[in-house]
């Protein structure tokens, strides 16, 4: 898949709402990218969008790839007398982000905004406002007419649409869009040695949910999780690790809370990169948490490792990653797989 | 053109105080079918004289609304990513994550970032983000960011007008370019009515940083009268007690030390006779509107405002009803053609 393909599959995934658990207009908007390019497409009882792409025969490894549809977002839970809607995070999003950004509410993706007591009137006070006590105004009248519009339960997520930005491209929910796109591109691609699944998983957001079911029905040998990671490169007091950053290549996780990456893997990984020049960096341990976490100990125990394209931003209405990254991720993935045999991952 | 269009127009035209250019050219076609006179005067002010009927010398009324609107300046460039600090009273807890343009030698799109909750200490992440590790994200590399951006280039919100249920509207900038587009309503009534004063409209410029151009465009002018349009406070979720007034439920009518108690009595009868539903707004001190500039210009000039109400001021969401906007528009005129040619307000004691 050249650039300008893979780009515009990205936005048009970023574009698309799905929260944990309401991924199915991400699966609608995957499928006929798909079809055609593997032998099996299905979906499981948790929502999980299975592809399966035959290898070519040269060894009977199973290899789980998962990528997650779902993006962080908001749910309805009560409503005021002034018909404004209450709101819990599904998922985690940073209460700092969300005074002042525009939504979109329910199926119909109607108009919200949230807004706060203006700051003329506002106590002096440092603290961030909790998500508790904001609230979207999609300007209804009053309890009736918001009940009506946006009943509990109804899924808010950012209503940003995805465009280039300087060097870079912006958008909602690369995380972990930016991965499913990789997985696309992947699939799309010709067969592997290895016979490949390539899991568009649920409810990563709300526990790794999807990925431990699917980790259990696909009882592969080996899994490569692919994610939108955190970029930390921004001007900082102290000069630590960045986490990641930007344009510095697919980002490699040895262990962070969820898991510790399988390390046979991980030398293969690097080993791939850097016979064919592709530059790689190292996610910070310890922070953040992927599918990986619970594909790993499925039955009776799964090699994993992720590779993470960095964004800035992440959780956020905007984030930013390098196409670059992206291209680099596709190509370090499919390196990867070529070069992965049983003897890789044998015991002894 | 319909209300909702003009309002899409001026909230997207970009002019932070003291860069107001931008609006007037936005404006100038669209009052100049209804003026007499259309000038720029020093300030940057953008005055229109529609001329009464009345024998001369008339008696003429100002009415102001401001045109400027708070932003972001870029203060200094690390690493490639702009620091920022506010022009006017922005308010930085509603900046986070936010698409903004930067206005360099060309313009830029740009994203308002800031580190990840995952990398702070809890107290970090429990508190409003500071100017100083706010940044704006051009997604360039230093050396370009440097070659196009300059310490000084305003940012403004990029932020298309946003519509809700029941006709309400959101989005930046509304404070006060709904009264500009108020103002520009009750110019094209007004040419339909006979009136007997002077009418000027003012779409006055820098009153985020101080009613500055109310101040001179009130000396230039010299009015007998002067009407302010601002936006006022909505009621909204978090914030419905006294002070705050209901959207969609008409402009309000000022009252205090700011604004003439003829004027005002005048204001809420006419309102009455139009049948336009209005609230009365107490200001017992500074308005924080262009009529407390106005109000002390020259040797003193009687001053009225109307607010419209508008929820999450200096918020990048600012919310209010287009059918306030029409009836302050209804209002203005009306009180504009109700002018007698030899009325003056007077103190009671008066002689």
């Amino acid at each position: 898949m050249n650039r300008d393909a893979l780009l515009e599959l990205l936005y048009m995934l970023s574009n698309t709402p799905g929260t944990s658990g309401d991924e199915i207009e991400v699966r609608r908007a995957l499928r006929p990218h798909l079809e055609g390019h593997v032998e099996s497409l299905r979906v499981d009882a948790m929502g999980n969008l299975i592809a399966h792409k035959k290898g070519t025969g040269a060894h009977d490894l199973r290899v789980l790839l998962t990528a997650h549809m779902d993006e962080v977002g908001l749910m309805v839970v009560d409503h005021t007398g002034e018909g404004a809607l209450k709101v819990a995070t599904s998922g985690s999003i940073d209460a700092r982000l969300l005074p002042g950004l525009e939504v979109r509410v329910g199926p119909q993706a109607r108009p919200g905004v949230i807004g706060i007591k203006a700051i003329h009137r506002a106590d002096e006070d440092e603290n961030v406002i909790p998500v508790s006590a904001l609230t979207v105004d999609i300007g209804a009248h009053d309890r009736e007419e918001a009940l009506e519009l946006a009943p509990i339960g109804t899924r808010i997520t950012f209503a940003t649409t995805a465009h280039p930005l300087g060097q870079l491209v912006a958008g909602k929910a690369f995380d972990d869009r930016a991965g499913c796109a990789a997985l696309v591109a992947l699939l799309q691609g010709p067969p592997l040695p290895c016979d490949v699944f390539g899991v568009f998983t649920v409810q990563e957001e709300v526990g790794l949910r999807g990925a431990r079911v699917a980790g259990y029905t696909v009882a592969p040998a080996a899994a490569f999780v692919l994610e939108g990671t955190i970029a930390d490169d921004l001007p900082k007091e102290e000069e630590g690790s960045p986490t990641s950053e930007i344009g510095k290549g697919p980002v490699l996780t040895v262990m962070d809370r969820s898991y510790v990456a399988d390390p046979r893997l991980v030398r293969l990984v690097i080993q791939v990169a850097t016979a064919a020049g592709i530059p790689y960096q190292f996610k910070q341990p310890g922070i953040g948490g992927t599918d990986a976490g619970t594909i790993h100990f499925t039955r009776e125990g799964v090699p994993a490792i992720t590779l993470a394209i960095p964004c800035r931003y992440i959780h956020g209405p905007v984030a930013l990653l390098d196409p670059q990254d992206l291209e680099h991720t596709v190509a370090l993935l499919r390196a990867s797989l070529e070069q992965l045999t049983p003897e890789v991952i044998q015991r002894p | 053109m319909n209300t909702l269009e003009l309002i899409q127009q001026l909230s997207a035209a970009v002019g932070p105080s003291g860069r107001e250019a931008a609006v007037s050219d936005v404006l100038r076609p669209l009052w100049e079918p209804w003026s007499d006179e259309l000038r720029t005067d020093a300030m940057g002010n953008l005055i229109a004289l529609q001329r009464g009927n009345g024998a001369e010398p008339r008696p003429a009324l100002m009415s102001a609304a401001h045109m400027d609107e708070i932003a972001l300046i870029v203060t200094g460039i690390e690493k490639g990513f702009l620091h920022v600090h506010r022009i006017g009273g922005t308010d930085c807890r509603a900046l986070l994550g936010l698409e903004v343009t930067v206005h360099g030698q060309e313009d830029l799109p740009g994203i308002i970032g800031t580190r990840p909750p995952h990398v702070l200490s809890a107290d970090e992440r429990g508190r409003i983000v500071p100017w100083e590790k706010l940044f704006v994200d051009v997604g360039l590399p230093h050396a370009e960011v440097v070659a196009r951006v300059s310490i000084g280039a305003p940012v403004s919100i990029q932020r298309p007008l946003i519509r809700l249920q029941n006709d309400l509207v959101a989005g930046k900038a509304l404070d006060n370019r709904a009264s500009v587009a108020a103002l520009t309503l009750a110019l094209q009534q007004l040419r339909r009515r006979e009136h007997a004063w002077d009418f000027y409209a003012v779409a006055t410029v820098q009153e985020e940083v101080g009613a500055k151009g109310a101040l001179t465009s009130a000396f230039g002018l010299n009015p007998t009268l002067a009407i302010a349009l601002d936006v006022t406070f909505g009621k909204q979720a978090d914030d419905n007690g006294g002070g705050t007034f209901p959207l969609d439920k008409g402009p309000t009518i000022g009252i205090g030390p700011n604004f003439h108690p003829q004027l005002v009595q005048r204001l809420r009868d006419v309102a009455k006779s139009e049948e336009i539903p209005t609230a009365l707004e107490p200001l017992p001190g500074h308005s924080g509107t262009d009529a407390w500039s106005i109000q002390t210009a020259r040797e003193g000039i009687p001053c009225g405002l109307l607010g419209i109400p508008l929820r999450y001021m200096h918020q990048p969401v600012e919310t209010l009803a287009l059918r306030d906007v029409e009836r302050t528009a209804r209002l203005l005129a009306a009180f504009t053609a109700s002018l007698e040619a030899d009325y003056r307000p007077r103190w009671e004691d008066e002689q």
